[in-house]
């Protein structure tokens, strides 16, 4: 036994160096955001809250902020909308070509993004769809459809279909076995990939910064674009910006994680038994 | 009747009115997917000069450009293959119930919140000459002078490292948690050790899971780009494809180069994948035990 009591401390060693260190990397950035300046000195000499201001101003958060939250929230309910019932068929029927369907919806998420964002937003470029709202909704739709069929298909195929065959049996019409049967048992996994299309959507960086226009930059795009662009902006405006960011970022995995229980996203968790 | 007859063996072969429900993902599938990555497969063939390959060997004959395959692989391999590595004895540890096992699961995943930015901006300040960890170690006498650790390559592989570990280990630990620990405790009873119980039975049934999810660690690493610009030398070391692939694009307005590139950088990643894929078929994939 002692050999794994080593490797527990080993394990767990490392566990807490990372995390140790990956405190004090977000602790200097958020000091950083409350600096008046900070040079060769263990903390910032002042502090104030002027960034956060600086920020909300130079940046036009409040436009960014709405954009990230409409195209965030659209591309949820579209992408559920459209995969929910291919999810539905895939999980139910057996077809020709199934395995090629398959392979489509698969494919979106195993390419970078680079890859198809680059003649994506050229297309999108041609008809003028790019830079406006609707281009960045369309673009994040491209892997969140596949996301949400990925997701839902396992999660359709365990539920018994003799409970819609017994509904079917009672008289229930197909409409109603959808509103009354199945959305119902849907719910809970419905939920999980909406919260997960939505982290990924509001994460999202490459395919909005393809597309996006001055109107259109979403929250990821807007923090990179003040980074990289040119100008004199502070670097402690930058970090009040992403503070700001990963609270957002934060708030949303921690309503997530009330839904979701994470292991059990590829398998139903097997527990050691009781007794 | 022939009508009926004829929807009759369809049905026979699944096929009715319930396939309409894929009708609408496929559309949007195809309309800005596959016919996005067709038109640009087209229009990377655009011939500038000499043929249709013009535009690939503008890529290939100019190291600068061509160099970008192997600059992004040495930093997408290394990386992809420490947190699927790293998360197999955290998510080991963690497998089974105890006490605080949400909220250490919420902590270990919490940098999927931090995003490139904040990342780039944390280890520059962190890690930079005036930064906390160089101070830490010249208090503490290990160093004299500040060690440079970013902007470079190693800033950008722990970039990578910080945001794809909270997807790999969540993957790792999902797939841990189906397997049947009863499995473990016969070996235990036949007298086996943790090691030998780990060596034989998890890992083994653990492999098939440990490649889909190093595939996918490895696409999120691949398309790497903004820490790359950020903490790393996007004109040097670290001048990754995608940023070559945006740059034709974008800054030089050469969409058929951009393409092409783009084309290369799918094609590079997608043999890198298939190969993992490949050598996933060739191991056990039956039941890990219990129901289904």
């Amino acid at each position: 036994m002692r050999t794994f009591k080593v490797s527990s401390v080993l394990v767990w060693g490392a566990v807490a160096f990372f995390l140790v260190n990956l405190l004090a990397l977000i602790a200097t950035v958020v000091v950083n955001s409350f600096a008046r300046s900070w040079f060769d000195t263990w903390l910032p000499t002042e502090y104030t809250l002027g960034r956060y201001a600086e920020a909300w101003q130079e940046f036009g958060l409040l436009q960014v902020l709405i954009v990230t939250v409409i195209v965030a929230l659209a591309v949820v309910v579209v992408s559920v909308l459209v995969g929910v019932p291919a999810a539905y068929a895939l999980a139910r029927r057996n077809f020709p070509f199934k395995r090629v369907l398959m392979l489509l919806f698969l494919l979106p998420i195993l390419i970078p993004p680079i890859t198809y964002g680059i003649p994506l937003a050229t297309v999108l470029y041609k008809f003028h769809i790019a830079g406006s709202l609707a281009g960045v909704i369309l673009v994040n739709l491209v892997p969140s459809v596949p996301f949400v069929i990925m997701v839902m298909t396992p999660f359709i195929e365990q539920i018994d279909p003799r409970i819609e065959a017994a509904a079917r049996m009672c008289g229930a019409k197909t409409g109603a076995i959808f509103a009354r049967i199945i959305g119902p048992l849907l719910v809970p996994g419905m939920l999980a990939a909406s919260i997960l299309v939505l982290v990924r959507t509001v994460g999202m960086f490459e395919l909005t910064f393809l597309v996006q226009g001055p109107e259109s930059s979403t929250l990821v795009v807007a923090l990179y674009t003040a980074v990289s662009a040119a100008g004199i902006r502070s670097q402690q405006a930058v970090d009040a910006m992403a503070v700001i960011y990963t609270l957002s970022m934060v708030v949303l995995l921690v309503v997530g994680l009330r839904f979701i229980n994470p292991t059990q996203l590829v398998s139903a968790v097997r527990e050691e038994p009781r007794d | 009747m022939a009508e009926v007859s004829l929807r009759h063996r369809l049905a026979e072969r699944g096929v009715d009115r319930t396939l309409l429900l894929l009708l609408p993902a496929v559309v949007l599938i195809v309309g800005l997917f596959l016919y996005p990555f067709l038109y640009g497969l087209q229009l990377s063939f655009t011939p500038k000069t000499s043929g249709i390959f013009d535009n690939y060997r503008t890529f290939f004959s100019d190291p600068f450009q061509s160099e970008t395959i192997w600059l992004t692989l040495r930093l997408a391999l290394p990386a992809a293959l420490f947190n699927v590595l790293a998360s197999v004895p955290i998510a080991y540890k963690m497998r089974g119930r105890f006490r605080g096992k949400r909220l250490l699961t919420a902590i270990l995943v919490v940098p999927i919140t931090l995003g490139t930015v904040l990342t780039a901006e944390g280890l520059l300040t962190y890690l930079g000459n005036a930064g906390w960890m160089n101070r830490t170690l010249e208090a503490v006498g290990l160093i004299d002078e500040p060690i440079r650790f970013v902007p470079g390559y190693w800033g950008v592989l722990l970039s990578l490292v910080i945001t794809g570990f909270p997807f790999a280990f969540l993957l790792t630990l999902s797939y841990l948690s189906g397997i049947d620990p009863t499995l473990e405790r016969a070996a235990a009873t036949l007298g086996a050790g943790w090691w030998e119980r780990f060596r034989r039975i998890t890992l083994p049934l653990l492999m098939p899971g440990l490649a889909v999810t190093f595939c996918l660690a490895f696409v999120l690493a691949f398309s790497v780009f903004p820490s790359a610009v950020m903490v790393g030398e996007p004109s040097g070391e670290t001048h990754v494809i995608s940023l070559a692939a945006y740059r034709a694009g974008w800054e030089q307005y050469d969409y058929p180069l951009a393409s092409a590139i783009a084309m290369v950088m799918g094609g590079v990643e997608l043999a890198v994948v298939g190969l993992v894929l490949a050598v996933r078929s060739r191991l056990y994939r039956g039941s890990s035990g219990g129901k289904g």
